[in-house]
């Protein structure tokens, strides 16, 4: 099902004469309304003309998180206040807060662009939608309200927290379908099964999760718990919030809106491209945003394209899920490595556990990693040669895996710190 | 239907549309508004021929026509109705509308032609009381359905519109306006280009606008309504500060 399918499934030709078309114009705005971009623009000696192709926008400097903090709060906008008609704002975990602001129109496409994603989720307007993002000024909470009221479904605008009260409006209200991080999800499925909740009960059929990473098998254990189609869907503040992305009932990547993103995956070191379908860093550029645009801004989140097309018959490029962050990419003897390559393997052995630590040093001008991973008690009092063989077999898999070689210990159970909130799986110990 | 990317054209030395990409899909009325001088009339002349363009790619249906005769991309399928109606003032209604058909003539014979001009005497009720009345006597209203009948009798898949509302009366430009819409539903496609944008923006699909040579914004006509740049420049918003 689509939401607007003369767009979601238009020809790719007539999408790449609509992406130029705006392109243009966007670099014109931005050219001429947003000092920032006009400053950068002029010390290029960029001429508007230049710009023939989409692969033309490569020659356009990027624009980073630090940049929207250095213009903190309007210094970004490309339209007067007076005709801003909504601000949010990314909440300053990793520095200080930055400021994003909607036309009237942006709030318009945004909606539009979320209904596009619930639908392709399988949400109608028959459904009831319990949206446990929080509100406020993240964008989470506000753009799937919107989305899912533009498709007509009855919208419960709960916001995150309160578990029990969560089940309890689920229950009551007969909600169909959820939105929330999916570790939330697995939070509200854990806390059914402690009071006593069997989730077949539920009119539960649809979850829509977003705002973090996530694995294949999280997915799986959300599908086995809550007996839903868990579907995820992508977006962040800086380029308009959820919309950019979200996957269909196929479950297997994310279709982008690309009639109003362009998407480009670079290498994050060299910043070129990757060749297609291999991981990089994921920058965008707003193609129809008026109050906010955004020329090239560097997400960090890692990513591939998925060129193949998809049965469900969008013509709308793929992108795989999140994969995490390039700041946490490692180049061990020229070779770019993420933790989540380490993490999949890790994953497919039996007996680990889901933590590990990554340690990076430099012995005789080369480098050398190791892997610290936890595994479950009943291995580790085990034999030792059966110990060995875990540790050769993991050794191999990553080897095969990273191009690397890697070196692997096994630790006790909770023997690796735990850190509250985001995980350190790195350290890397060389002087450079 | 028509494709339009990175176009350069202007007159000598003077570069009057600086890289134009636009495009116009079957069934559409897609509208052009802009000021004065901006290139709106620069850019139907490039397109339908009377100007090379010096840089880009014109494709109607699939083909290039950069370089083409102007007769040949009217023979394709492309119409004009020219800014400040052009109709051959010492001619008469039909004379005028059989001239229109000229390309049809050449392509299918004289029967197709009455056909049609039997079509457009349909379509412009008032076009047929004055069949027998020398152009040149019409008023500016009569005389804008003239100019929109002889483009139609070619047949054209692609009409385009050099501002029909200059000069008119508001009761007739409405008038116009809803014959423009009705074309829409007889399936032809229109590129209309207006200096009046509210009353384009209110019977297109999708609008560009033009600024000095440069498409500054674009989208479906109700963001551009919408649109408070759109609305200051051209829809007579006051400006507040």
């Amino acid at each position: 099902m689509y939401w607007e399918p003369e767009k979601e499934c238009m020809a790719r030709e007539d999408l790449e004469q609509l992406q130029l078309e705006r392109l243009q114009s966007t670099l014109y705005r931005v050219g001429t309304n947003v000092p920032f971009y006009k400053k950068k623009f002029n010390q290029l000696k960029f001429n508007y003309d230049d710009i023939g192709s989409l692969d033309d926008l490569r020659r356009l400097p990027f624009t980073e998180k630090q940049d929207l903090r250095d213009n903190y709060p309007y210094g970004l906008f490309a339209v007067p206040l007076r005709d801003v008609v909504r601000l949010h704002s990314s909440s300053g975990t990793s520095g200080q807060a930055t400021v994003v602001g909607y036309s009237r129109n942006d709030i318009k496409t945004w909606s539009n662009l979320v209904a596009r994603v619930i639908t392709a989720a399988g949400v109608t307007n028959n459904d009831v939608i319990q949206i446990a993002f929080g509100y406020g000024l993240f964008t989470g909470g506000f753009g799937l309200h919107y989305g899912a009221e533009t498709i007509g479904a009855s919208v419960i605008p709960i916001s995150a927290g309160n578990t029990k009260r969560q089940i309890q409006i689920m229950q009551d209200f007969k909600t169909t379908a959820l939105v929330s991080t999916p570790s939330y999800a697995l939070v509200i499925a854990d806390t059914m099964m402690e009071m006593g909740i069997n989730p077949n009960g539920l009119s539960l059929r649809y979850g829509l999760f977003g705002g973090e990473p996530w694995s294949e098998a999280m997915r799986q254990e959300i599908h086995q718990k809550l007996g839903i189609i868990a579907t995820d869907n992508y977006g962040l503040s800086e380029v308009m919030g959820p919309g950019v992305s979200g996957e269909c009932q196929e479950c297997n990547g994310l279709h982008i809106n690309e009639d109003h993103f362009y998407l480009e995956i670079l290498d994050p070191i060299t910043l070129e491209p990757v060749p297609e379908g291999e991981i990089g860093e994921l920058v965008i550029t707003t193609l129809t945003k008026e109050a906010f645009p955004m020329i090239r801004y560097r997400t960090r989140d890692l990513t591939r394209f998925i060129p193949e097309p998809c049965p469900c018959g969008r013509t709308m490029k793929r992108m795989q899920r999140v994969m995490g962050r390039s700041d946490d990419m490692l180049i061990i003897k020229g070779v770019n490595i993420f933790p989540i390559q380490i993490e999949k393997v890790l994953f497919e052995v039996e007996g680990t556990e889901p933590h590990y630590q990554i340690i990076v040093d430099r012995e005789n001008h080369a480098d050398k990693i190791t892997v610290q991973v936890e595994v479950m008690e009943s291995i580790f009092f085990d034999e030792m040669k059966k110990q060995r063989g875990m540790v050769d077999h993991i050794k191999n898999r990553l080897s095969s895996e990273l191009g690397v070689s890697v070196d692997v210990k096994l630790v006790e159970e909770k023997s690796l710190e735990r850190s509250v909130g985001k995980a350190k799986r790195v350290i890397d110990r060389r002087k450079l | 239907m028509l494709k339009i990317r990175n176009l350069d054209a202007g007159y000598g030395k003077l570069r009057v549309l600086k890289n134009i990409s636009l495009h116009v899909n079957a069934g559409e009325i897609v509208t052009m508004i802009g000021a004065n001088g901006a290139g709106k009339t620069t850019l139907l002349h490039t397109i339908i021929g009377l100007i090379k363009p010096t840089r880009g790619d014109i494709d109607f249906q699939g083909q290039p026509c950069n370089r083409r005769a102007v007769r040949r991309i009217v023979a394709s399928g492309c119409a004009l109705v020219p800014e400040g109606r052009q109709v051959f003032a010492p001619m008469s209604v039909e004379e005028n509308l059989l001239l229109g058909g000229y390309v049809l003539q050449q392509q299918e014979g004289r029967a197709a032609v009455l056909k049609e001009l039997e079509h457009q005497y349909e379509l412009f009720p008032l076009l047929r009381e004055r069949r027998r009345q020398l152009a040149g006597t019409l008023s500016g209203g009569e005389q804008q359905m003239l100019a929109m009948g002889r483009a139609l009798m070619s047949r054209p898949r692609l009409v385009m519109m050099d501002e029909p509302s200059t000069g008119l009366a508001p009761l007739i430009v409405r008038d116009i306006f809803q014959i423009i819409c009705r074309l829409r539903q007889e399936g032809n496609t229109v590129l209309l280009i207006e200096q009046n944008a509210k009353a384009a923006l209110g019977i297109a699909d999708r609008g560009y606008v033009l600024e000095v040579g440069k498409v500054i914004v674009q989208g479906p006509a109700a963001d551009l309504l919408a649109n408070s740049d759109v609305q200051r420049a051209y829809l007579g918003r006051e400006k507040i500060d």
